[in-house]
């Protein structure tokens, strides 16, 4: 039994190479995103009570 | 041979040639700038002083939520884009994006936008921004765009939301100063894009879309065109009328208005058989300009009043 390989072209091995980048700067912005809109939206406020 | 591959890419994603750049165009980049600029003068029109940041991120989620709707637009509409000159460079059209890619795009993207302005700003504006979304898809594209010349009339609706979007991400509610801002576009939007119909006409035939001088005729929408002129002029100087514009808005806002009726005017004596449509052209240009100048003016002077120029 053999098994399907598929070979990817250079042109497809390029788009792969943006796409990867594309989505990792998108997730990284994200996470960044919401770790400081967590402290102004969430944290700030609670601190501003306690004092 | 051809389609065959191309079915093959889109079961498997991962033969797909679409780079980031591809699905950047799907998001409809200069539809968006529009977006995220009106969007941005609600936040800022509206009277409550939100975090420099979250305002940020709220124009940043409505700016996804509306690239969203270019993408899952481009998705369902890709038969007819491909015959359309004006949108057959498109992704999908020219091969570089599958459908399937395009529509898991666009609902990832839509999901995103409408979870962190809720998250983020309040669930009124993810709300406000989900039907819109639900709007420009489902009502417009899927509805109304085939099958009545009213499509852009009733669909404009889905383009005159992010103001109002704005406006309650920063105040959590809906008020008539933000419905004036939604019906500025609202009324805008038929003789901006009747004028692009009228000299693209031939393009709608050929894919069939009834837009309104393939239904009623060019004389008929000359006249409609400037019917909707003549009450976006007045409608534009609202906010000032209303108190809560200046003098400055006021002034530039009318005399962008008297402009909006002498193209619209252009148009309505335009010959009829100008096959050059200069007027219908220089009324589209024109009614960009007149979009972006109103909401600038809108923003200047909200931002002078807050700051205190001397003299106002």
């Amino acid at each position: 039994m053999s098994k399907e390989h598929v070979e990817l072209n250079p042109a497809q091995k390029k788009a792969r190479r943006s796409r990867s980048i594309a989505i990792g700067l998108a997730l990284g912005a994200l996470v960044i995103i919401f770790y400081i809109a967590t402290i102004v939206k969430f944290v700030r406020p609670v601190l501003e009570h306690a004092m | 041979m051809a389609l065959i591959e191309q079915e093959d890419a889109e079961v498997h994603g991962r033969l797909s040639e679409a780079t980031a750049g591809d699905f950047l165009e799907l998001l409809k980049p200069g539809v968006m700038s529009l977006v995220v600029f009106t969007a941005f003068v609600g936040l800022i029109a509206a009277p409550a002083a939100p975090n420099p940041f979250l305002a940020i991120v709220a124009v940043l989620a409505i700016a996804a939520g509306a690239g969203a709707s270019g993408a899952l637009n481009m998705w369902y509409d890709a038969d007819i884009d491909a015959i359309m000159s004006r949108t057959s460079k498109r992704p999908i059209p020219s091969g570089r994006v599958g459908r399937g890619e395009a529509l898991s795009f666009g609902i990832v993207l839509a999901a995103l936008s409408v979870m962190t302005l809720g998250v983020l700003a309040n669930w009124l504006a993810a709300s406000l921004l989900a039907f819109t979304i639900f709007f420009y898809l489902v009502i417009y594209t899927m509805w109304l765009k085939r099958s009545t010349p009213q499509n852009i009339v009733i669909g404009g609706a889905a383009g005159a939301f992010p103001p109002m979007i704005g406006w309650a991400a920063v105040t959590g509610h809906i008020s008539i100063e933000s419905v004036v801002l939604f019906l500025i576009i609202f009324l805008w939007t038929p003789p901006h894009f009747w004028a692009l119909a009228l000299f693209k006409k031939g393009d709608y035939d050929l894919a069939g879309i009834p837009m309104m001088p393939n239904v009623a005729g060019e004389a008929s929408t000359r006249r409609q065109i400037f019917a909707y002129s003549a009450l976006i002029a007045p409608v534009g100087v609202l906010p000032w009328v209303l108190g809560y514009a200046g003098l400055f808005y006021g002034a530039v806002s009318a005399l962008l208005g008297a402009g909006f009726l002498w193209y619209a005017w252009k148009v309505l004596v335009m010959p009829a058989g100008d096959l050059k449509m200069k007027p219908a052209k220089a009324l589209f240009g024109y009614s960009l300009l007149y979009l972006f100048g109103i909401f600038a003016a809108l923003l200047a002077d909200v931002v002078i009043s807050r700051i205190g120029w001397p003299g106002f």
